[in-house]
């Protein structure tokens, strides 16, 4: 056991097997018409080399390097590509929505049981105007605008969302807690019956018919309709709201906010202002879910209610608690299990079982997706509180806080 | 203005039923979270369980032919009895493997923890329902279907008669039953009194020698079985029940013991019955007092609205006494 | 960590050499070609996918002797949409992917169906669907897509024209349940009863999933209408029939074909009566053809056929005609997606167990019609009264 762990311990090893991963698991890709497990295990390579025990930012960049060239390049080559690239896009789009939540679960600790909502903001806010629908709203020949726009209207949807957000938030920040859950529960309902019903007595959403032929994101005549060109919108956003979720984290909103978690009435007497804090919180978490609708819209190219409900916004909430409240690298780790589990696993299970053997479709994996959430929901909230990878606060020794010239020398604080 | 008026009485009836529906539900809402302060998400999937197992007794009373060999009322208790039983059983089980544990861990958790339980059980009833019969929306046997009408024409000419089913009277009388049979209980016997005790303080509960397990234990059996008679009641009322009913109905019933005051049993019953009624008069008179804006689709919107608005402004409820936040 | 990294390294490590062993690929000796099915099999509207995929999975053994002896096998490939239209695009991109696949019958709702077929178009794989009515669907001029079933278009002015004809409804009151399908067919009812001359005296929205549509039903009374319109799913229209009756409101009520399952008639009871709808399918099980297949249908899978059993083995039918003739054209080779999908547009004269099919240059059936049922007791499917065709 202790030759092992020295083994494990040892960085040229870890590259060894981190390499031959990716690469057998490429190749799988790439040369199999179609392996699942192939492509799960190319992704889990990166979970992987989360826990090696390189330097973070030789960390980021051999990440970076499988999620642009490996991963795309892999599955160019097989006939499945775009399966697997659909996945890929909506697992990045539910995790930039999970890290959104958490920003408002996890760190400020304020439980949101209606998130769905600021993704359906985002969503329709492009469609409204992206769609044919839009000639009957505005009458002007300008309308639906062209693919060129949604860059913009990424940005106008994230603002969007975040409005929304703190319009939510003012309210629901005299309540605490269970009712904050329900109030936000009720806000998520709301909206999605409203926009489900927009359609009186001015038709703006088109009600339960829904928004089709939206134009799809276009950068100089160039037409983002595919997954895997969607792949790359998707993965530059997330980098964003990744490298922003980290900066927030440890800036002083994001210690003021866990503090307000730990300890509201401690933490206003240490003079967080209360009511900033939160709608912060509320905002920024709003503005991730309202970028990523923009993009969801500009994926599908149609948009209805059906895709904001209740058990929408409860998945999210289960991606950031299996993963770890507050902890980012935990939440993209749920949100992507949560995600392939949807939308390839529990699939190609059912397939599987109902090409070896009758199975009832009573007991077909595909309908248990409600169970395995209670399951996970119970099972984490009894066991593991802290989720798959908790979060970790950055210490600080204080015998080198006390020597200033030390610290100095030892460069900046361990992170443990 | 004269349409409104016309089907008042009728509306009104319907939102009674609904109503009384709400209340009962709602009590076990209330009950767990005077006495844990944890919203109980599981309670409206309960049920929903209560209903279903009610309509199964029915289809094999039914089956074996039960049904015609004795009178109505005495299958119809039976049937509430075993229901209330067995999710009353549910209830002590949940409460002792997934609340139990927690107590004493942040508040975030225990309300993840019965939002699991709430989809666990959805989906074992679909489960079932489906193995058994194909389709999880599963319609019983109704036993008291007669036809009543009351001629409120007579009364005033502008009114419309109004008319139900025989079994409205039973969700109404049973729905009162209840409500004085729990306000009784907890009033007046000892373990009621244990009870609020331990809703009080339970510290200090715990130092009166009062088995607080227990006593918590005791209030889940008897939420569970009385929202479990209601699933029965409900079953009979609306013949089809399928495994998602209990989530959004629950939701309205949390509602009402908010409106109500959380943790104070007269309070959910008043709550129920005002929400209920609120509803059907939405659903009834939207679209003539909105001029044709607003349809009845906006009904649970007004549901929604209400439960924000009592939370912001009156979070004690009507009934309720503000509590001071200790620090 | 240090011990769950060496776990994982070597859990990984194996696993990867094991696929890089298991790679290799089937040599089978007729080569496999696949048609996917997608409808709903869990969810609110299981039943009526559920009867698309049986009566799909039916045509597809029947044919698959056929296909045998050109060289071919023929498999069937059904994916759950789970009436979400991210689940749909989702399996879409993965019938796409896999190439064996030359064809998709689908969807049961509009509103999975409209994004799901932007990406039937993409990869040129032909759609048949059996049961969406949306106008929208083959309005886009997209070459995959094709329907054997009326449009909402269609289907509701018939509906409205017997309303008013043969019922002479004067005052009628509409009901939608709030979804794409519901909405879309209670306007165009509504629209064409007005043209006609019918006087819509209301007008509302039910909430699907709910159980208590009592509010609604009050409003009904009070506008005291000759006839109920409503467009949805049979679990809401059960449960409206009966609580109308409940109400002593005995006139008509009319509904679409999402009325058309034998679920209504168990949830409705003995209060069924005087319901009518309408559906594309004939009252198959009258001819004897239709009766042998009902027969067969049963004994096969254990339940009645519904009427979207119908739709699904036509639709699989039609489909698998235009693959043997795209077959036939490229000189009994494997046909490309393209080839599929331009020969299931050209069929003209397709012979199914509930309709006639020839599609025309949008994809939409020439042969559709429109046939109305009236339940005069409970028991399913009610009896055919009257038919509308197309031209």
């Amino acid at each position: 056991m202790d030759k092992l762990k020295s083994y494990s311990s040892n960085k040229m090893f870890q590259i060894g097997i981190l390499a031959l991963l990716v690469i057998t698991s490429g190749a799988g890709v790439y040369f199999m018409e179609k392996s699942v497990t192939s492509f799960l295990l190319l992704l889990a390579s990166l979970l992987l080399l989360y826990y090696t025990s390189f330097s973070d930012r030789v960390k980021w960049l051999i990440a970076l390097g499988l999620l642009v060239v490996v991963i795309p390049l892999a599955t160019s080559g097989s006939p499945s590509q775009q399966a697997y690239m659909e996945v890929a896009v909506q697992t990045g789009i539910y995790i930039a929505m999970a890290l959104g939540l958490n920003i408002v679960v996890g760190f400020a600790g304020l439980l949101d049981l209606g998130f769905v909502a600021f993704f359906a903001i985002g969503a329709y806010t492009y469609a409204i105007f992206a769609s044919p629908h839009a000639q009957n709203l505005f009458s002007s020949d300008t309308f639906p605008l062209s693919g060129e726009w949604f860059w913009l209207f990424i940005l106008i949807g994230g603002f969007f969302a975040a409005v929304f957000g703190v319009l939510l938030g003012i309210p629901v920040l005299r309540v605490k807690g269970d009712y904050l859950a329900i109030v936000t529960l009720g806000f998520g309902e709301i909206i999605r019956i409203v926009f489900n019903n927009l359609d009186k007595p001015v038709n703006i959403t088109n009600g339960a018919m829904g928004l089709s032929s939206i134009q799809p994101a276009e950068l100089f005549g160039y037409q983002f309709t595919y997954s895997h060109q969607i792949y790359f919108i998707v993965l530059a956003i997330l980098g964003l709201v990744i490298f922003g979720v980290r900066r927030v984290e440890h800036s002083r909103l994001g210690r003021s906010w866990k503090a307000v978690r730990e300890d509201e009435i401690a933490a206003q007497a240490m003079g967080i202002p209360l009511v900033r804090t939160k709608l912060w919180a509320f905002a920024i978490g709003a503005s991730f879910s309202g970028l990523m609708g923009v993009v969801f819209a500009a994926k599908q190219q149609f948009v209805d209610p059906t895709s904001f409900t209740l058990l929408e916004s409860i998945t999210i909430l289960v991606m950031v608690i299996l993963g770890g409240m507050g902890s980012v690298p935990g939440v993209i780790l749920g949100a992507s299990i949560i995600t392939i589990l949807n939308l390839q696993i529990l699939t190609e299970l059912t397939g599987w079982l109902n090409t070896m053997f009758a199975v009832p479709d009573a007991l077909s994996p595909a309908k248990m997706q409600k169970m395995l959430f209670g399951i996970v929901l119970v099972l984490i909230a009894v066991y593991r509180p802290q989720g798959l990878i908790p979060a970790k606060n950055r210490s600080v020794d204080p015998a080198k806080l006390k020597e200033p010239e030390d610290a100095a020398q030892a460069g900046r604080p361990t992170s443990a | 203005m004269q349409e409104v008026l016309s089907t008042l009485p009728q509306v009104l009836i319907d939102g009674l039923i609904l109503g009384a529906v709400y209340a009962v539900v709602a009590l076990g809402y209330t009950m767990v979270y005077g006495i844990l302060e944890l919203i109980n998400f599981a309670h409206g999937e309960i049920f929903m369980v209560g209903a279903f197992i009610g309509t199964a007794a029915l289809l094999s009373f039914q089956t074996a032919g039960l049904l015609g060999a004795m009178p109505l009322w005495l299958s119809l208790l039976i049937v509430i009895l075993i229901s209330s039983l067995l999710t009353g059983l549910l209830g002590v089980g949940i409460e002792r493997l997934a609340y139990r544990p927690l107590r004493t861990a942040p508040k975030l958790i225990p309300l993840i923890s019965a939002i699991g339980i709430s989809f666990l059980l959805q989906d074992i009833v679909r489960f079932i329902a489906e193995l058994k019969t194909g389709n999880y929306i599963v319609t019983g046997p109704s036993l008291y279907v007669e036809k009543i009408t009351i001629p409120f024409s007579s009364l005033w000419g502008g009114f419309h008669d109004v008319g139900f089913k025989a079994n409205s009277l039973i969700v109404i009388g049973v729905a009162i039953l209840i409500m004085i049979g729990l306000d009784l209980f907890v009033n007046k016997t000892k373990w009621g009194i244990a009870m609020r005790a331990v809703a009080q303080d339970r510290e200090t509960a715990q130092l009166m020698s009062i088995n607080v397990n227990k006593v918590i234990a005791l209030t889940f059996f008897i939420g569970s079985s009385i929202g479990g008679a209601t699933g029965v009641l409900y079953a009979q009322q609306y013949s089809t029940i399928d495994p998602f009913i209990g989530f959004i109905l629950g939701l309205k019933a949390f509602t009402a013991a908010v409106l109500g005051g959380i943790g104070n049993i007269r309070g959910a019953m008043f709550g129920g019955l005002v929400i209920g009624m609120l509803e059907v008069f939405a659903a009834s008179n939207l679209k003539v007092l909105t001029g044709g804006a607003l349809g009845a689709e906006y009904k649970d919107v007004f549901a929604f609205m209400i439960l924000i608005l009592v939370l912001l402004f009156k979070p004690e409820g009507l009934f309720g006494q503000a509590v001071k936040e200790k620090v | 960590m240090k011990k769950v990294l060496s776990m994982f390294s070597v859990i990984a490590l194996l696993s990867a050499t094991a696929i890089g062993c298991g790679g290799g690929g089937q040599t089978a000796k007729e080569e496999t070609i696949k048609i996917a099915t997608q409808s709903p099999l869990s969810g609110n509207s299981a039943t009526l996918g559920e009867a698309i995929k049986l009566g799909a999975q039916m045509a597809l053994e029947e044919n698959k002797e056929k296909f045998k002896q050109m060289g071919f096998n023929i498999e069937l490939l059904p994916m759950d949409d789970q009436g979400d239209p991210k689940k749909g695009v989702a399996n879409a991109q993965q019938i796409g992917a896999d190439q064996s696949v030359l064809g998709v019958v689908g969807h049961l709702n509009s509103g999975v169906a409209i994004p799901s077929s932007v990406v039937y178009e993409k990869f040129k794989l032909a759609m048949v669907s059996p049961a969406n009515t949306a106008i929208e669907i083959t309005e886009r001029g997209m070459k995959s897509v094709n329907r054997i079933c009326a449009r909402d278009d269609f289907q509701g002015p018939a509906a409205a024209a017997y309303a008013l004809n043969d019922l002479k409804a004067k005052n009628i009151f509409v009901i939608q349940d709030k979804t794409a399908y519901g909405q879309g067919l209670a306007d165009n009812f509504k629209s064409a009863a007005e043209k006609m001359g019918a006087n819509i005296v209301g007008y509302e929205g039910i909430t699907i999933g709910e159980k208590d549509f009592n509010g609604v039903l009050n409003q009904v009374a009070a506008k005291k209408p000759d006839l109920v319109y409503f467009g949805g799913l049979y679990a809401e229209g059960g449960i409206l029939v009966k609580q109308a009756r409940e109400k002593g409101l005995n006139i008509p009520i009319m509904g679409g074909d999402g009325l058309d399952s034998s679920t209504i008639v168990q949830i409705a009871g003995d209060s069924i009566k005087n319901t009518f709808y309408t559906s594309v399918a004939a009252d198959v099980s009258k001819s004897p053809k239709g009766k042998e297949w009902a027969d067969a249908y049963e004994k096969k899978f254990g339940k009645k056929p519904e009427s979207f059993s119908f739709y699904g083995y036509d639709a699989m039918g039609v489909l698998l005609k235009g693959l043997e003739d795209a077959i036939k054209q490229n000189g009994n080779k494997k046909p490309t997606r393209e080839q599929v999908m331009n020969a299931v547009r050209a069929i003209q004269d397709y012979e199914g167990v509930a309709t006639k099919v020839a599609f025309d240059e949008k994809g939409d059936n020439k042969y559709a019609k429109v046939f109305i049922f009236k339940f005069d007791n409970q028991a399913y499917p009610g009896t055919l009264v009257g038919e509308k065709s197309k031209n």
